[in-house]
């Protein structure tokens, strides 16, 4: 998807002479990804998997042309990271981080909100566009098979499962965002609909939500307002997770009224969205 | 972290909000003192962290000291709503003229942090939200202007029936209600209700905190409190403190898997199959042997668990490496039961070969293991 990442994302890799960094980085090379440049303070003049490694995100982005960034940052400067990324320019900053306070992330969303910069993130996997070999992101290589399906999703491994079933049918990816599995994240389900509503590649989409927020009601409500022209299908994962108790992600919580997996399921109903009982469903329920 | 009422209320005062005279009792005999201290009616408030204590019969009003010491005496020890009564607040009982409502929280969908106030306090916000909108004011703050005396004026002025003497302590109140939320890295404070007395002193008569958990590195004071949480289960508390991502459920299916959306769609599947999970435990990217081993070791020492699932989809994850641990736990664990394995991804063959050496069954999807575990 044009409008996230694709062939011209030039990539830069935040962290990325920690361990997560320098595996993440060989990997999204193989993928085909254009990482183009690493950032560690301190470390400016080093390579890692070939890749130059600089003390500053400007001198990346000066030197090597960097537009997207990911970031591997630990959480109590991951923050920091992502202000410097803001700063120089970066156009796209996917945070891979978990366990970053919200009151962080509130802060680094509204900077990036106003300089019109995305924010993926935090508690991502990232996003990688399976036609066009840009993977920001931490997921498998071998699960994902070019084609036509987008995924927006609230969890990791959960996408991973669902574009399985996705390359089992035939049908493949065309781009898969982890929106994150904090309570704040930047980019949103109603963001990424618009995005892939024009985008080319993508004929249907499967929206992967959870228990907690209201992001999946929203989107629902999106879908039907503007009379959505792909077909889209939704899971919602943590139907059976009893109220008040964290659910692994730090949104996942039911909190009174707000965030039960049947006032989601309802809202998709309304907007003639068919919610998928099992992931072996989706594929099913997808009409392309 | 939820704080209780009295560490609520202690920060609260700190920053010079009024709160109501009183002292915490663990036991009668302290109750009574208190009550006998303070030399008028008062309120004995179970210091549990579940909400609705009230409603639950948590909290109880007494004339005099002797009836403290009766009422505290039923009290504690006694469980509301499924948490222990370890410790009262004994608090003078106010005489309250008006009950407001004030709170600063984050409202996740506009990435904000929000301020709310309404001249009904005392009662369900979300219902008075619902029912008549029009009396529950919210100012969504933007981070980078903030929460200033002038926009406080601007909202508490629009209050219904906030009188005049009252704005401008009502105003400072939210001000500092704000910085509280900054300073300690709140996803809630909430003060209901908050009392205007006799005298027009406006006091927090209630108080909830709850403190962002990824924040507790910049939070020391907490330190304590943070290693053993007084809402978790002792399972869960002694799996945090391995690090594992640890729920109690109800059911009797033990549930592990990588990623907490996955680890929740078995348990959701379970479910559909007509099971029931007994626990909920992610082991998180990239684990390690020992992980899964600790991780195993405690979903099996639940005694409700009649039998396991392990759901695995490897990407950082390495098959082999979890196979390991759980033949590891699976050796150690003392009491051993029924294990269902699906395994896929990064070295699945090796993990597979591993797993049916010590002669656990593996499966290719989760739907198929879902369907044995519960037959086992």
């Amino acid at each position: 998807m044009r409008s996230i990442v694709d062939e011209k994302s030039r990539i830069l890799v935040q962290g990325i002479t920690g361990n997560e960094g320098k595996f993440h980085t060989e990997a999204m090379l193989s993928f085909g990804t254009k990482v183009v440049a690493g950032v560690t303070p301190g470390k400016g003049g080093q390579e890692v998997h070939g890749v130059p490694v600089f003390d500053t995100v400007s001198q990346a982005v000066s030197e090597k042309g960097a537009n997207t960034s990911i970031v591997f940052v630990p959480a109590r400067f991951a923050p920091k990271a992502v202000n410097e990324a803001i700063e120089a320019g970066i156009e796209t900053i996917v945070v891979i981080t978990e366990l970053i306070p919200q009151k962080d992330s509130i802060e680094f969303i509204a900077m990036a909100e106003k300089k019109g910069v995305i924010i993926v993130g935090p508690n991502t996997p990232g996003i990688i566009n399976v036609p066009q070999k840009a993977k920001v992101g931490i997921m498998p290589n071998h699960i994902f098979k070019p084609g036509i399906v987008g995924i927006a999703s609230r969890s990791g491994t959960l996408t991973y499962e669902i574009a399985w079933h996705i390359s089992n049918a035939g049908l493949g990816q065309s781009t898969c965002v982890g929106i994150g599995g904090d309570a704040i994240v930047g980019l949103d389900f109603v963001k990424l609909l618009q995005m892939f509503r024009d985008d080319k590649e993508t004929k249907g989409v499967v929206l992967v939500g959870e228990v907690g927020g209201k992001a999946e009601e929203l989107a629902a409500h999106y879908i039907k307002e503007t009379n959505y022209p792909k077909s889209v299908v939704a899971y919602i994962a943590g139907r059976s997770a009893p109220p008040e108790k964290r659910m692994g992600h730090a949104g996942a919580i039911v909190m009174g009224n707000v965030g039960t997996a049947q006032s989601k399921i309802d809202a998709f109903a309304v907007a003639g969205v068919p919610v998928a009982q099992k992931l072996s469903d989706i594929t099913k329920l997808l009409n392309l | 972290m939820k704080l209780f009422e009295f560490e609520s209320k202690k920060i609260l005062q700190k920053y010079g909000i009024a709160i109501p005279r009183g002292h915490v009792a663990t036991n009668p005999d302290q109750a009574e003192t208190i009550a006998k201290e303070l030399g008028r009616p008062v309120v004995l408030k179970s210091q549990v962290l579940v909400s609705g204590r009230g409603k639950a019969g948590g909290i109880l009003f007494a004339d005099n000291a002797a009836e403290a010491r009766r009422i505290a005496s039923n009290l504690i020890g006694s469980t509301i709503k499924g948490s222990v009564v370890d410790s009262l607040l004994v608090e003078e009982k106010l005489d309250i003229q008006q009950q407001f409502y004030a709170s600063v929280t984050i409202d996740r969908q506009s990435r904000r942090y929000i301020v709310l106030a309404s001249s009904s306090g005392g009662v369900d916000i979300e219902e008075v939200a619902r029912a008549t909108p029009d009396k529950v004011l919210r100012h969504w703050i933007d981070p980078e202007v903030g929460f200033g005396e002038e926009t406080a004026t601007e909202m508490v002025r629009r209050i219904s029936d906030v009188d005049k003497g009252a704005v401008s302590k009502f105003t400072s109140l939210i001000v500092t209600l704000h910085k509280v939320t900054m300073e300690y890295d709140a996803e809630l404070v909430e003060l209901n209700p908050l009392a205007r007395t006799r005298t027009g002193e406006l006091v927090a008569a209630d108080a909830r905190m709850i403190i962002d958990d990824n924040a507790l590195f910049r939070h020391p004071e907490f330190e304590g409190r943070s290693q053993q949480r007084i809402e978790d289960t002792a399972r869960e508390a002694e799996a945090r403190r391995y690090n594992l991502s640890y729920v109690d459920l109800s059911g009797d299916i033990g549930i592990i898997g990588n990623g907490a959306g996955l680890v929740m769609a078995t348990m959701d599947l379970v479910h559909h199959f007509g099971g029931r999970a007994a626990n909920f435990l992610d082991i998180g990217g990239g684990a390690q042997t020992e992980t899964i081993k600790r991780g195993l070791m405690t979903v099996m020492s639940k005694p409700e668990v009649r039998a396991v699932l392990v759901n695995i989809l490897g990407g950082i994850t390495r098959c082999d490496v979890v196979a390991e641990g759980i033949v590891q736990g699976l050796v150690e664990a003392e009491i051993k039961k029924p294990i269902a394995v699906r395994l896929m991804g990064t070295n699945e063959e090796e993990g597979a070969r591993i797993l049916r050496r010590a002669g656990i069954h593996v499966y290719p999807d989760m739907e198929t293991a879902a369907r044995e575990v519960l037959r086992l």
